[in-house]
């Protein structure tokens, strides 16, 4: 059950323009940290802090045999792991459909946005292709997951580089400075409703009670490429062009702010 | 021309048929084009496990799958991550229209099935049980309706084929439709409060596009709205 006081108290700020984190403004972001290569072992990382949510990504390398639909093209694999370490509303066990969810939204960010051309990433066609899996691991769960482990990916994604292949076999331990095959740098934005008030970069305490959102992934060009509602209620008609617009405006903000 | 020689706001051939499962408290099938889903709902009725009850309103469990053969190749059995993701989706997509408070610490059993699948699966699924739910009694503020929009090309169209989905990749560009790929927009909406209750969205559009969209996905709910109605009015003509 949501707590509804919580609830009552978030509204009143939210109708004064505040948040109960201290910050001044519905569409004002936290601080945002990067840090990129930061696993050795694995082929490119990153480490993103957004106030205090704290997301980890890295990047592995394979090859492996494509898809027989898409024979050319590598393979892009996203996953999440929900660590029971990150939040207390986590729990050990099977990935659950929350944090399938999560996944396949920033998938598709990365992937609808055409992050890497994939077509670079055949070998040999029909046979052998690279397979990337970008792996997702929040490790203190402040809110605003999806839009964190975006600019992760993003990040672990533009840092990568090829480990050597010969005979079709990786050496892992022998890099190349080759890097991936980087086309565009998609930006999410999740819109959050709370009451009637429309707010982005959400914290914990703030999503416990908020009433649904829009993430949105946008590109250099204003280009929106994915989109996933989430959550129990709605939008009304006016609210989603509200969000399409917040989202367009704040890509641009987060993009300049992370370089 | 579209592919299958619809206007660009033209719904497939739709047909919805209420009461198909003697068993289940409410059923359904919906079938447009070729999509075609079936649904059943049991409960209000005792919740497993008991400690997800909620005490003041009822709970949902929704189940969404595709029969092995609904596919050229063949599905394992059983749901994957899509599945899990869009039993969650059809969840939410409910949850602003059933009104759970009238049975609390209940559970909702919804299971819904494609039988075949040629695009807009989720929301055929959602059309079905919609009438599912309205047949076993389940409280609704309206029935939720829902149909995919999109911008094929440079065509913006009602009701996307599987065909048009792989258009500009799988495949080849033609003149009607003009240069470049596929954006795909399920929409759920519920006529009676005015909300969208799913959204969701692969493809490359603009703001501007993307609201015409939108409004035509709205339009097409409508539409979808109207053919559930008189589907549950059929169901109790008969029956009486």
């Amino acid at each position: 059950m949501k707590n509804t006081n919580l609830k009552n108290y978030l509204e009143s700020l939210a109708k004064k323009g505040l948040r109960a984190d201290g910050r001044k403004g519905l569409l004002k972001i936290r601080e945002i940290s990067v840090k990129t290569g930061i696993i050795e072992k694995a082929e490119g990382s990153a480490r993103v802090k957004m106030g205090d949510t704290d997301i980890i990504v890295g990047v592995k390398l394979r090859v492996g045999t494509p898809f027989p639909d898409t024979p050319e093209d590598g393979v892009l694999m996203t996953m999440v792991e929900q660590l029971p370490m990150a939040s207390p509303d986590w729990e050990p066990g099977p990935p659950n459909p929350y944090a399938i969810e999560m996944a396949r939204v920033i998938d598709r960010g990365l992937r609808e946005s055409g992050i890497v051309d994939t077509k670079k990433l055949c070998i040999t066609p029909g046979e052998l292709v690279w397979i990337m899996n970008i792996d997702v691991y929040p490790l203190n769960n402040d809110g605003n997951l999806v839009d964190a482990g975006s600019i992760a990916a993003l990040k672990a994604i533009k840092t990568a580089t090829f480990p050597k292949l010969e005979d079709d076999k990786i050496i892992y331990e022998e890099k190349t400075s080759k890097k991936l095959p980087v086309n565009v740098e998609p930006i999410t934005v999740t819109v959050t409703r709370l009451g009637e008030h429309l707010m982005i970069d959400t914290t914990r305490e703030e999503e416990s009670v908020a009433d649904t959102r829009l993430s949105i992934t946008v590109t250099k060009d204003n280009k929106i490429h994915a989109m996933q509602k989430a959550g129990f209620g709605s939008f009304t008609e006016n609210e989603l062009y509200e969000c399409f617009n917040i989202a367009i405006k704040k890509s641009a903000e987060i993009r300049k702010k992370i370089g | 021309m579209r592919f299958d020689e619809r206007k660009e706001d033209e719904l497939r051939p739709t047909t919805a048929k209420v009461g198909v499962i003697k068993n289940a408290f409410g059923s359904a099938r919906f079938q447009m084009g070729k999509t075609i889903a079936i649904s059943g709902v049991y409960g209000p009725g005792e919740l497993h496990p008991r400690r997800i009850s909620q005490s003041d309103r009822a709970v949902i469990k929704v189940y969404y799958d595709m029969l092995s053969f609904s596919v050229p190749d063949r599905a394992r059995p059983g749901p994957d991550r899509r599945d899990h993701e869009i039993s969650l989706k059809i969840k939410e997509a409910f949850a602003p229209a059933v009104i759970r408070e009238e049975f609390p610490k209940t559970g909702i059993y919804l299971y819904t099935y494609i039988l075949q699948a040629d695009a807009g699966t989720r929301c055929v699924a959602i059309n079905a049980a919609s009438l599912a739910l309205a047949q076993a009694g389940i409280p609704m503020r309206d029935l939720v309706s829902s149909v995919a929009a999109g911008k094929i090309g440079e065509k913006f169209v009602l009701d996307v084929t599987k065909k048009e989905e792989d258009y500009g990749h799988f495949v080849e560009n033609n003149k009607w439709y003009g240069k470049g790929a596929a954006t795909d927009v399920p929409i759920a909406y519920v006529p009676a409060t005015k909300e969208v209750s799913l959204l969701q969205l692969d493809g490359e559009v603009s703001e501007e596009e993307l609201k015409k969209i939108v409004k035509l996905g709205i339009k097409g709910c409508k539409k979808v709205h109207e053919i559930q109605v008189k589907a549950l009015k059929d169901y109790y003509n008969e029956e009486n």
